[in-house]
């Protein structure tokens, strides 16, 4: 996992509620074995009809550039695949802001160095609407200090993070190197419990 | 303390806690298949380790097998691989596959009651959401994305946070024409696609003591669908009953010791929730669904509401215009063009003997293409035993081969564009069923009547 960086950035705004995986990403573009190259397919059936460009949505229509993905509630539902957190970095964002997350989704975010930062709902909808207003405003992402902010000053938030998932993501440490550390423990534990 | 069953079987699997963090979780069985663990596999390869407990772990295919002519090759070369890969994974770390041709493959969630290897007071994962079907015996079981997986695959544990805990009861008797499918979607009509997240939620109550094994998963199976991680059931002799002389079952006098176990994983009459909810039995009528989340359903009588107090009204209308209805506009009567029956929801041989039941002797209307997928092997064989195959393709229903089929539509069995299908499955979210496809989710009760009927019907009116 690569270690996660501050940063500054515009924002891609997606004000659409209960974006499940399906929408991220189709189940007919999970084929693959490896977790490269989804990016190409994320929001699939969004932003291409019969293999041609839908101008109106947000990732077509907007070209900011943005490393941060804003969406509405209940952001990550449904299906469990991973595929959803792999195409959203896979695509170049490195950060989903939403005022609520499904709980896989949110795990396997975590698990691959993208970063979910919640926000209460009135904080995003001004968050969308200063987007909305110029798509090029540009906000600054600082894990260590757990800090989201507009660079002119107006949206200044601290976000809640796991002190485990902040380490983790911060040194870019591997959920499976740690629990490979603790066999020791995980042997003891099964001829205690007649595993 | 008193402990609601959550907490018993969580804590007796924690082997370790990271403080401000996450506990280090034993899984005692482990579910894999072809679509979510090829690069799991790959991360292991890549650190040079084997699975760290193969006989825990059981591989089937199911998600993008096709289900006609599974004798043959699958032409799809992507699902060709895919499904290649897990045989090739299973061989090189000697992991039990149940694959296409073998006589136990069928859906994950299908099979792992059916054989026993689903059992109460387990830890059960698998890169699925609808792993939750299993709570439905008194395990804890939940989905899990691939990098768990590839936890799992090497440690046989998991990182996980303790969810909080639900309790939905609900008590009385159900109506005539009410099955377990109408109770969820009922449920998470009531607390919305995201009432749930956050929870591994317990259902208990009269209503659901009533209920067989089969039903109690389909339950169990949509937890997911509010949000949830899980649900779960405390184990009964509804639950005994349906376990014993299964094939990896304990056996004997084993499994008279497993049944001395397994009573006392009932939660503690002082136990702890953070939310309670009840619910009257006798409130639920036959549910089907009209917007593109599982959240947005009705009983089949009602109209399609204006708004919804869970969604934005822009929210709610992107819904609407997808489905092509209208606020206010009644679902019955309504023209279909498809019906799916099947998936780890519905498909299980209870499903197909109330289906066929009700289609006896019957024709399906000409306009309508109506697919039966049963969940497994095992299933198939049955409903050919008592002829239900027959009842089906008598009524022009295609009886098909096991596979998560037009669910998710990662084979060839797609719903068409703009096309609309009363589907057994749990999910109606856009596309779902195929690029552009209309689902409406429902019980397989209303599905076969709808069927025969050509559009959606009020099966206590049939």
């Amino acid at each position: 996992m690569e270690k996660f960086v501050k940063f500054d950035s515009s924002i891609m705004p997606l004000n659409i509620e209960n974006i499940d995986t399906d929408q991220i990403i189709p189940a007919r573009f999970l084929k693959s074995v490896t977790r490269d190259g989804f990016g190409d397919n994320l929001f699939r059936d969004w932003r291409y009809s019969n293999g041609k460009l839908i101008e109106s949505f947000e990732l077509n229509r907007i070209k900011n550039n943005s490393k941060i993905l804003l969406a509405g509630r209940n952001f990550g539902c449904g299906s469990s695949r991973e595929h959803a957190a792999w195409a959203i970095y896979d695509y170049g964002f490195r950060v989903v802001l939403s005022s609520f997350f499904a709980d896989i989704f949110k795990n396997n975010a975590l698990n691959n160095g993208l970063l979910v930062i919640q926000l209460d709902n009135v904080i995003i909808n001004k968050i969308f609407e200063k987007v909305n207003n110029d798509f090029n405003s540009s906000f600054s992402v600082d894990l260590e200090k757990q800090c989201f902010k507009s660079l002119d000053g107006d949206i200044h938030e601290i976000f809640e993070i796991n002190e485990y998932n902040k380490t983790c993501l911060l040194n870019g440490f591997d959920n499976i190197d740690y629990l490979l550390s603790q066999k020791e423990k995980i042997l003891n534990f099964e001829k205690i419990n007649d595993k | 303390m008193a402990k609601t069953i959550f907490d018993k079987v969580w804590d007796k699997h924690v082997v370790d806690s990271i403080s401000n963090g996450p506990s280090v979780l034993y899984i005692d069985k482990h579910l894999i298949h072809e679509v979510t663990s090829p690069q799991a596999f790959s991360g292991l390869k890549k650190r040079n380790i084997k699975v760290f407990r193969p006989d825990k772990t059981i591989a089937t295919a199911d998600h993008n097998v096709p289900t006609i002519n599974q004798h043959l090759p699958i032409k799809e070369a992507l699902s060709r691989n895919q499904v290649e890969t897990l045989t090739n994974n299973c061989k090189e770390h000697n992991i039990n596959l149940f694959g296409l041709g073998h006589k136990y493959q069928g859906i994950v969630h299908v099979i792992g009651p059916e054989l026993g290897i689903t059992q109460p007071g387990m830890t059960i994962v698998c890169g699925d959401s609808h792993t939750s079907t299993h709570g439905a015996f008194g395990s804890i079981a939940f989905g899990i994305g691939t990098s768990e997986v590839e936890m799992v695959l090497s440690t046989q544990c998991i990182l996980q946070y303790k969810p909080k805990k639900m309790l939905i009861k609900i008590d009385g008797e159900l109506n005539d024409g009410v099955y377990s499918k109408d109770i969820i979607l009922y449920i998470i009509s009531k607390i919305s696609a995201s009432g749930g997240t956050g929870y591994f939620v317990e259902y208990s109550g009269s209503a659901i003591e009533s209920l067989s094994m089969e039903a109690r998963m389909t339950i169990c199976n949509m937890s997911i669908e509010m949000g949830a991680r899980g649900g779960i059931i405390a184990p009964d002799d509804v639950t005994f009953d349906y376990l014993r002389n299964k094939k990896f079952s304990p056996q004997g006098d084993k499994f008279k010791k497993a049944i001395g176990e397994w009573k006392r994983l009932r939660s503690d009459k002082d136990a702890n929730y953070d939310k309670i909810l009840n619910f009257d039995a006798s409130d639920i009528e036959p549910m089907i669904t009209y917007g593109t989340n599982p959240g947005m359903g009705i009983k089949v009588s009602d109209y399609i509401p204006k708004s919804s107090k869970n969604t934005s009204i822009e929210s709610y209308n992107k819904s609407l215009d997808y489905m092509g209805l209208n606020p206010g506009e009644s679902l019955l009567n309504k023209k279909i063009d498809y019906v799916f029956i099947g998936s780890c929801t519905n498909s299980r041989i209870e499903d197909l003997r109330i289906a066929s039941n009700l289609i006896k002797g019957k024709k399906k209307a000409d306009h309508v293409n109506a697919w039966v997928i049963p969940g497994s092997k095992s299933v198939e064989k049955v409903a050919i035993q008592e002829g239900i195959d027959k009842v089906f393709k008598n009524a022009g229903f295609e009886f098909r081969q096991p596979g998560c089929s037009a669910c998710l539509a990662m084979n060839e069995d797609k719903i068409p564009k703009e096309k609309y299908c009363v589907s057994t499955s749990n999910r109606n979210f856009e596309g779902r069923q195929g690029p552009g496809a209309r689902t409406f989710l429902a019980s397989p009760a209303t599905a076969a009547v709808s069927a025969i009927n050509g559009f959606i019907t009020d099966i206590r009116n049939n």
